[in-house]
């Protein structure tokens, strides 16, 4: 059944195509050249850099802002919402409709909230940034938690009901512990999403508050600069521990 | 303890169904309508209505807006869009389906690591991956200075700032989009199907085609939706690849909304990117409907 013959060439070449992009970048942040095209030796001095750089220090505060408040809020409501559309709902429509806004091109997300908010008028700042950040990360929560409530068996909520326990006990000591890790998996995931975002943000943030992202808009738009290179290394690890530690998690889990 | 009646136990179902929906549900699903259903209505309603003279809306009705997207310049940039994003789409499957079907028939084990590697370089900034390509394409970069070295061209070629580049770049960005939904699709497949066509006669090429490949047309159809929207409504890739002079769909609503200051306008661009995703949708949605029929409709027969 296993025979994969000739079908290796498109899988080598397929992780060649997406990983070699990212392998020169960390190779050229560690290049002594200012010239990102010319190796001359190996040195630390752009990470030195890039923690010098005010700018970039500030766009990382500010996102880190904007990322721990969305996954706290977006990861309660989603996984409540989880609760309520796989138990209470079990509507197509309505799961589609809280998916929705992880489907939604992001484009059309941030023009739509542009005009909200004018209207409403919420001066843009990292706040409303991070109100629109729990729309979409609520989705992926949802979407992750759902799927883990579709493993889990509901028989012990009946038990603990049954022997007397209370709505709430229930909730909190089995429900909850039950689904832990689909929504541990799913904030790591809104965290991640949040930390990367650039175009919702950008329509949603005010002038004098840029995330990171904008940051490095602002700096790619102008050229090529070496700090970026070593920005692209340190971010590449973060969200490779990240993804990869929420991978663990949900696989851990599915083995029990 | 008493037993409950038929009667009361429904009841009290009905009630913590509503109460269930009430606490769990309810909060979720009104911020959803706050912060984007309400929002892409108010994108809707701005279409019909006129620009306010430094931003905003002037609340006078007109169907200007739409007769101004029908104007050659603006025909062509969506003519242009749809090219670009259209050959992304075609390139992302003809790399991306291949790849799915060599990550299925890897051994149990590595198919999770295959998958994990796949969508690693998704979850990692947008920017900096576009990034990479402006060194990668560069006239100075790796891929020139590698090709003039094995003595392949004689001079850089002038790779950046193409159409080609932003769709390198396009494809770089959405590939893990499909080869999730078409791996999950192969994955899917009734195998005992393939394996009766063989027995039948079919050669194994011919099974691919008139089997395989028209079963897994529903994963197709959402990989290809998956990058072809976003193709359409990014302004990034054309911006920092093309070098602006190629113009799509997605750079026409930035510029309306953060340089023109032309909200209508941009609403009606906007409103063309949502409309093609649902008719997308809904095109899938008729295509595997009619597929899963009729495998059914196979399976039992056979």
């Amino acid at each position: 059944m296993h025979k994969i013959g000739w079908l290796r060439v498109p899988l080598v070449a397929t992780y060649a195509f997406l990983y070699i992009p990212i392998a020169v970048l960390v190779v050229m942040s560690f290049n002594a050249s200012k010239n990102p095209f010319n190796w001359a030796g190996f040195s630390t001095k752009w990470y030195s850099a890039l923690f010098d750089n005010e700018l970039i220090r500030q766009g990382f505060i500010n996102t880190m802002i904007v990322a721990v408040g969305a996954t706290i809020l977006a990861t309660i409501l989603g996984t409540l919402l989880a609760i309520g559309v796989a138990r209470y709902f079990r509507s197509a429509v309505v799961e589609a409709y809280s998916l929705a806004p992880a489907i939604i091109p992001d484009l059309v997300l941030a023009i739509g909230l542009l005009a909200f908010f004018a209207l409403i008028g919420v001066t843009l700042s990292l706040f409303s940034v991070l109100l629109a950040h729990v729309v979409f990360g609520m989705a992926f929560v949802s979407a992750v938690v759902i799927a883990r409530i579709g493993q889990t068996d509901s028989s012990l909520e009946e038990a603990s009901r049954d022997l007397g326990a209370s709505a709430t006990t229930t909730f909190f000591r089995i429900t909850l512990p039950s689904l832990a890790p689909g929504i541990i998996a799913g904030a790591l995931l809104v965290f991640t999403l949040s930390l990367d975002e650039f175009v919702v943000a950008y329509f949603t943030d005010g002038p004098s508050t840029p995330t990171l992202p904008i940051v490095i808009y602002s700096m790619v738009r102008f050229g090529v600069t070496p700090e970026i290179n070593a920005l692209a290394a340190l971010l590449l690890l973060v969200s490779f521990t990240i993804v990869i530690s929420a991978q663990r998690i949900t696989r851990l889990t599915d083995a029990v | 303890m008493s037993i409950p009646t038929p009667t009361s136990g429904r009841g009290a179902a009905r009630r913590r169904a509503l109460i269930g929906r009430t606490v769990f549900a309810a909060p979720g699903l009104i911020y959803i309508t706050i912060f984007m259903t309400i929002p892409i209505l108010l994108v809707l309603v701005y279409s019909f209505f006129q620009r306010g003279r430094f931003g905003g809306i002037v609340w006078e009705f007109t169907l200007e807006n739409y007769v101004r997207a029908f104007e050659p310049v603006y025909l062509q940039v969506f003519s242009n869009s749809l090219v670009i994003a259209g050959t992304t789409t075609v390139l992302a499957l003809l790399i991306g389906y291949p790849t799915a079907y060599a990550i299925a028939k890897l051994p149990t084990r590595w198919r999770t690591v295959a998958l994990v590697l796949v969508v690693l370089p998704f979850w990692t900034n947008f920017l900096i991956r576009t990034y990479a390509w402006i060194i990668l394409l560069n006239s100075e970069g790796p891929i020139n200075s590698s090709l003039v070295d094995a003595g392949i061209i004689s001079a850089p070629i002038g790779f950046l700032y193409t159409p080609g580049a932003v769709i390198v770049g396009l494809v770089y960005a959405y590939l893990p989009l499909v080869i999730l939904p078409v791996y999950a699709s192969i994955e899917r497949l009734d195998r005992q199907l393939i394996e009766a066509a063989g027995n039948l006669g079919a050669s194994r090429a011919r099974a691919f085609f008139d089997v395989t490949l028209p079963l897994t047309l529903p994963g197709v159809m959402i990989g290809a939706i998956f990058v072809f929207v976003p193709s359409l409504g990014n302004f990034v890739i054309p911006e920092l690849l093309g070098g602006g002079k190629t113009v799509m769909v997605g750079n026409l609503i930035r510029d309306q909304f953060l340089e023109a200051r032309d909200w209508p306008f941009g609403a009606v661009l906007a409103l063309f990117v949502i409309t093609l995703l649902v008719v997308l949708f809904a095109l899938q949605a008729a295509i595997s409907r009619r597929i899963n029929g009729t495998g059914k409709r196979v399976s039992s027969r056979a």
